[in-house]
């Protein structure tokens, strides 16, 4: 496999720079700056320290004893993100980004977040360095995940609500990258998947492969083996980009992608880009979307706020078109199944995303064979879900 | 060939005119009302008549297109509707008409498909804030072969060899952008537009329009001392939008148009 994406951030048809021009020179300052940061050694150092002292990396690969009695089947492993600092994978790009920020002088940082993660790992990262930071995030959101805004808050965040569209993700994008076209000379936007315009996919992607790294050394010195499978929700993509990464050149991996199947895919209330969607363009790449057929996005719906997106990762797109990866995706209920079965069984409350990989795992793991093994990537914990989920169960808190 | 681009520029150059490039959002409150507010923002001084298309996730934009792009798509507008508009328009008006798009809404009809369309109907020009040059490729090919000028931005921030490339690649004229930000944002230093249109100049032949922040007669009159042409969007859709249930909208509009172009005249 050659080196992806190509020089113009082409993963084969997809990806490319979208933008207008007020942001193109920053965006190309940005992948010039990254690609020395990538080969200096002191930046790769530093990266390295703050994910082990300060994110707690390596994060473990859990083998789940009573979820593989309970499914019988497969072994199951869950890669551990969720024990990561501030609880989920996406710090380890809010880390890489800021490091980067800093080296381009750059002294305020800007996110969109769509559950809160993001943009809780990007206000930590911020206020661990000192610097400014502003989170933009659609206003259904904010009430959904209201525990993450109050996070945001204390870190010393400003976080900004956006009413326009959906209220959701999407939009939460578009402002960012509104700010970011008015203030980009002093301004860094931390993009927290693997989305919008080159350098993003491609710098993302590789600071989140660190989780499957960590995870074929793991898997090797538990099994002696690779894995039969990798499962990993699929939202804008990082967490299962970042797992699966490491094993694309093992033909013999295969790899699940879920998306999120909201209400059913027959109902249009749904986020599973590959199950309704066809390439087109949105904040800044070429992409699955989900789009009417005058190119209008789609509204979409998942009880996931970090699944509720209407495009996904540009290098995701490719890999569905080759076969490399297998995209499905788990509906509301079901992820709502999965999220219980691992509280019960294991002690693990999961992110309502990292709930939908879950849910596969459990369609997945009883028609395979004890001598097989998956690895699924637990991308993130549920404690921000739990009040969402008490609402949803008529429970008052 | 020479396009009506082409020749209401030349035209305003021999009188010593600049243009006045009008913005409208299609379909905002309505396609009717559009055609009408085409016609009378020509007959008030507007040289030109940009067409915003309406998508549902404009990043270039701020809240005012925006809001204009939610109430078009919420009246059922379609990028194939605007174009049987442009064909009917055609018969009453020679009006240069550009359209400012978003790529994904001619990536959905397919970029020959779209570029013949566009080009039957009467369109006289292409601008698609999401695509720079760069990604231009797929879409030029079908451009060129129509005869649709592509019009390519240029920004603050634009090196020097970016301008170069803006300026090899755009046709028709070059849009300079006059801030770093979005639609409808507030200009604040002309003397930095007027130092990059020099600029600009010195690597096109190319007539040069400035947009972005124009909102008023007095801005008009300084940036049309500067520019080929002067682009007025946020300040007219406002106007559109606060006069939605007034018989007399686009009278009102109008009315704006024709001080703008009084105050862009040649001392």
């Amino acid at each position: 496999m050659s080196m992806l994406p190509d020089s113009h951030g082409r993963f084969g048809p997809y990806g490319g720079r979208y933008v207008p021009e007020t942001l193109m020179p920053a965006l190309l300052e940005l992948e010039a700056e990254y690609v020395k940061a990538k080969k200096d050694r002191r930046f790769q150092a530093g990266l390295a320290y703050y994910l082990k002292q300060y994110v707690g990396r390596p994060t473990s690969l859990y083998r789940a004893d009573r979820l593989i009695k309970k499914l019988g089947g497969a072994k199951i492993y869950l890669k551990r993100e969720d024990l990561c600092h501030t609880g989920a994978h996406k710090i380890n790009n809010a880390i890489g980004q800021v490091l980067l920020a800093m080296r381009m002088k750059k002294r305020r940082i800007i996110a969109e977040t769509g559950a809160g993660q993001h943009g809780v790992a990007t206000a930590t990262a911020a206020a661990m360095f000192g610097l400014e930071c502003e989170v933009y995030m659609g206003t259904e959101d904010m009430q959904r995940q209201a525990l993450n805004v109050f996070r945001m808050r204390l870190l010393g965040a400003k976080v900004t609500g956006v009413d326009a569209g959906s209220r959701t993700l999407k939009d939460a994008i578009s402002e960012a990258m509104r700010d970011w076209t008015t203030n980009v000379r002093t301004t860094h936007y931390i993009l927290g998947s693997v989305l919008g315009a080159h350098p993003y996919p491609m710098m993302i992607r590789d600071f989140q492969a660190i989780i499957g790294k960590e995870a074929r050394k793991q898997i090797l010195a538990a099994e002696g083996k690779l894995p039969d499978y990798l499962v990993a929700c699929v939202g804008g993509g990082s967490n299962s980009i970042g797992l699966f990464h490491a094993f694309l050149r093992d033909p013999k991996v295969k790899m699940v992608g879920v998306e999120a199947g909201g209400s059913g895919i027959v109902s249009g209330k749904h986020a599973a880009r590959f199950s309704g969607g066809k390439p087109g363009v949105l904040q800044g790449t070429m992409t699955y979307l989900l789009q009417d057929e005058n190119g209008q996005i789609n509204l979409t719906h998942s009880v996931s706020a970090g699944l509720d997106y209407a495009a996904v990762g540009p290098e995701h797109s490719l890999y569905h078109d080759q076969g490399r990866i297998e995209y499905t995706y788990a509906t509301d209920t079901e992820a709502m199944t999965a999220f219980d079965l691992l509280a019960r069984e294991e002690g693990i409350v999961p992110a309502l995303e990292s709930a939908h990989a879950i849910a596969h795992v459990i369609k997945l793991a009883p028609k395979l064979k004890k001598s097989q093994v998956i690895i699924a990537n637990l991308s993130g914990r549920g404690d921000k879900d739990v009040q969402q989920v008490a609402r949803m169960r008529g429970v008052e808190l | 060939m020479s396009g009506r681009l082409e020749t209401t520029f030349q035209r305003l150059r021999d009188k010593r005119e600049k243009a006045l490039i009008a913005y409208l959002m299609a379909g905002d409150p309505g396609l009717a009302e559009t055609e009408q507010l085409v016609l009378a923002l020509e007959q008030a001084g507007a040289d030109i008549i940009e067409l915003g298309v309406p998508f549902s996730d404009p990043i270039a934009d701020g809240p005012v297109i925006q809001q204009a792009a939610e109430r078009a798509l919420k009246s059922g507008t379609s990028l194939r509707k605007i174009l049987d508009s442009v064909k009917s328009l055609r018969q009453r008006t020679q009006v240069p008409i550009v359209l400012m798009l978003y790529y994904n809404s001619i990536h959905a009809m397919g970029c020959k498909e779209f570029c013949n369309a566009a080009k039957t109907a009467g369109v006289d020009g292409l601008i698609v804030p999401d695509m720079p040059p760069d990604e231009s490729g797929p879409l030029k090919g079908p451009a060129d072969a129509a005869g649709l000028p592509l019009i390519f931005l240029l920004a603050p921030t634009s090196t020097t060899d970016r301008r170069k490339l803006v300026a090899k690649e755009s046709h028709g004229f070059v849009y300079y952008v006059s801030l770093t930000g979005i639609t409808g944002a507030k200009l604040s230093n002309v003397g930095d537009v007027q130092d990059n249109v020099k600029k600009l100049r010195k690597v096109s032949t190319s007539p040069v329009a400035v947009g972005f922040g124009v909102a008023t007669p007095e801005d008009a009159a300084r940036v049309s001392k500067i520019a080929d042409g002067v682009i007025v969007g946020s300040a007219i859709v406002k106007r559109i939008a606060s006069h939605q249930q007034d018989p007399a909208m686009v009278g009102h509009v109008a009315e704006f148009v024709r001080s703008l172009k009084a105050a862009m005249a040649p001392a």
